[in-house]
């Protein structure tokens, strides 16, 4: 019965695959695959549009999107619709090619990374030997379609938030991938599927999760700022600067393109996630020893949820960075974190017993950790704090 | 010679072409990296994963980007320079051409080649380990000289101190950074992007 309940999907799948002639069905199988992944992931693109819009108007003391369907949950497709109707403009001084094709190799990279993500068990679309690589190759992708949206719009806006889109991109990719090498040293593998088995182990019942060492946590948080950053979210959101730049690169897109350019964000946002809980959170594995028994993607897709939930929440509550504090935590704090997290997974390695790397690691991480926090947030501030107008 | 090796080969050829021949830059820059991505599939066509994927990380990814800053922070995209239309142009580039094939075709045909069995399959492990072990010195080689020019080109952004102590300072708005040092180079980089 629980064996049945995770592997649901993919009996289904062979069932299905089962019904073609021989000859067709390693077509018939992959084109399956990518049927689940084109609807399943936009379609919580479109729970997390309205889920986002609700929350957001509750933390700002508002009602939010509560007209279409109950409780307003059917809005999204009242966006699509709308945004499927409007006219597509496109300026008279653009490059009309570029214009054209910017959304399309936005959008192409972004869903070939779902390829190697593991969302259950025997669920990953393609098993590669390189699947991390693979990831982050194919994310390399965006930020020349980012160029080309913003350049061949000929606006000043959307040129601006292209190449402020483009440095951030580059600044932060260095720690986003220097965090993830740590496990990928430790598990001896850059297959994401070898990656979730090395941690699908209990101590007691507590789960051999990345993040529940220390260079572990350090790489987390490294790789949680990293990846918000990546996506462009708030509260890095300062390629789309609405209160500067109109919307950024895509200042001078509308109607569907608009919208591709939209899911693109947040399916870019959804498999950097997933990367995430794959690297450090074991991806589909249950956080408890007596949890297994619910199945595997249950608990990739719950986690998915939360941390969106959490990047929901920091985008209603933490104000938007300046251009120069930006390159500051990605250079002077992020990257020096990610180098000691590393060296601390290396000696995790070939240290023995496990309270004297325990004791090391956490050492190696938290001293930097708190010197590099210090060196940020500059001498100034260490004095007592003086409140001007409140005494 | 399958349709892969076809399509990949055209695309690989047309891109490098288009390169060479568009007027505009950033037109230029495009088609390229629509070659290098045609050649990243040539690799994983010859089971190369590895290489194809940093191909596409390392061209895609970082050399692109170099290259729009390159461009948008000199003349910008849209100069119209004369081409390709000199004869010494032209003979220089063919001759050039020539010179890199023949070398390669030479090394193709009498340089020694290892022996190819199919059960060793290029993993990243091995590929890995002959670097660690066998290529080790070519490997800090390199690192070396990319550290050297690393620090080339942050000796390079940096301000001239002493120009600046002769000019009365304006750029600082008076309550940014209070009490912080600014940091050479990384505010131009800031203001740019």
């Amino acid at each position: 019965m629980v064996e049945a309940a995770d592997q649901v999907f993919v009996a289904l799948k062979q069932t299905a695959v089962g019904w073609f002639p021989a000859a067709g069905q390693p077509w018939v199988s992959a084109l399956l695959t990518v049927a689940a992944i084109l609807v399943v992931f936009p379609l919580l693109f479109a729970l997390t549009t309205v889920v986002e819009r609700k929350l957001l108007g509750r933390i700002q003391n508002r009602y939010g999107p509560n007209r279409v369907g109950p409780w307003g949950f059917l809005q999204f497709a009242a966006d699509g619709i709308k945004s499927l109707t409007k006219e597509d403009v496109v300026p008279a001084a653009a490059d009309r090619v570029v214009h054209f094709l910017a959304p399309l190799a936005m959008l192409v990279p972004v869903v070939l990374a779902f390829a190697v993500l593991p969302v259950g068990r025997n669920m990953v679309a393609c098993d590669l030997d390189v699947g991390v690589l693979f990831f982050f190759a194919v994310g390399a992708g965006s930020e020349l379609a980012v160029f080309m949206a913003g350049w061949s719009s000929r606006n000043k806006y959307a040129l601006l938030g292209a190449m402020r889109a483009i440095a951030q991109m580059i600044s932060y990719e260095v720690p986003l991938i220097l965090s993830s090498l740590g496990v990928i040293v430790v598990v001896g593998s850059l297959s994401p599927v070898a990656i979730v088995e090395a941690q699908n182990q209990y101590t007691g019942w507590v789960p051999h999760w990345h993040v529940f060492t220390p260079w572990g946590l350090a790489a987390f948080l490294v790789f949680v700022i990293a990846a918000a950053a990546e996506s462009n979210r708030s509260p890095f959101d300062l390629p789309e600067g609405e209160s500067e730049l109109v919307a950024g690169y895509f200042t001078e897109y509308s109607g569907f393109k608009f919208a591709i350019f939209f899911l693109a964000e947040y399916l870019g946002m959804f498999a950097i996630a997933g990367m995430g809980i794959t690297l450090f959170l074991g991806g589909w594995t249950a956080p408890a020893s007596f949890l297994t028994w619910v199945p595997s993607w249950c608990w990739f897709f719950l986690k998915l949820g939360v941390w969106v939930l959490v990047l929901i929440w920091v985008r209603g509550t933490v104000p938007r960075l300046r251009v120069d504090q930006l390159m500051n935590l990605a250079w002077k704090f992020l990257l020096p974190l990610a180098f000691a997290a590393f060296v601390a997974a290396g000696l995790w390695l070939f240290l023995p017993t496990a309270t004297v790397r325990w004791g090391i690691a956490a050492l190696l991480v938290a001293v930097p950790y708190v010197l590099l926090a210090r060196g940020l947030t500059g001498a100034a501030r260490r004095g007592k704090r003086v409140y001007r107008w409140a005494e | 010679m399958n349709a892969a090796w076809v399509i990949l080969g055209l695309l690989t050829l047309a891109g490098a072409v288009c390169a060479m021949s568009l007027r505009n830059l950033v037109h230029c820059l495009l088609c390229l990296m629509a070659s290098f991505l045609g050649l990243a599939g040539l690799y994983l066509a010859l089971s190369a994963t590895f290489v194809a994927l940093t191909q596409v990380l390392v061209y895609l990814g970082a050399v692109s980007i170099l290259i729009v800053f390159a461009i948008l922070l000199t003349r910008g995209g849209a100069t119209l320079g004369s081409g390709l239309t000199g004869t010494m142009s032209w003979t220089a580039g063919i001759g050039t051409a020539l010179l890199v094939l023949g070398g390669l075709a030479g090394v193709v045909i009498w340089g020694p080649i290892a022996p190819t069995d199919a059960a060793s399959d290029p993993t990243v492990r091995a590929i890995g380990e002959r670097l660690m072990t066998a290529y080790v010195l070519p490997l800090e080689a390199m690192a070396l000289l990319l550290t050297g020019a690393l620090i080339g080109a942050v000796i390079l952004a940096m301000p001239d101190r002493e120009a600046a102590a002769t000019r009365p300072e304006v750029r600082e708005p008076p309550m940014a950074n209070a009490g912080k040092p600014s940091v050479p180079g990384k505010d131009e980089r800031g203001g740019e992007a």
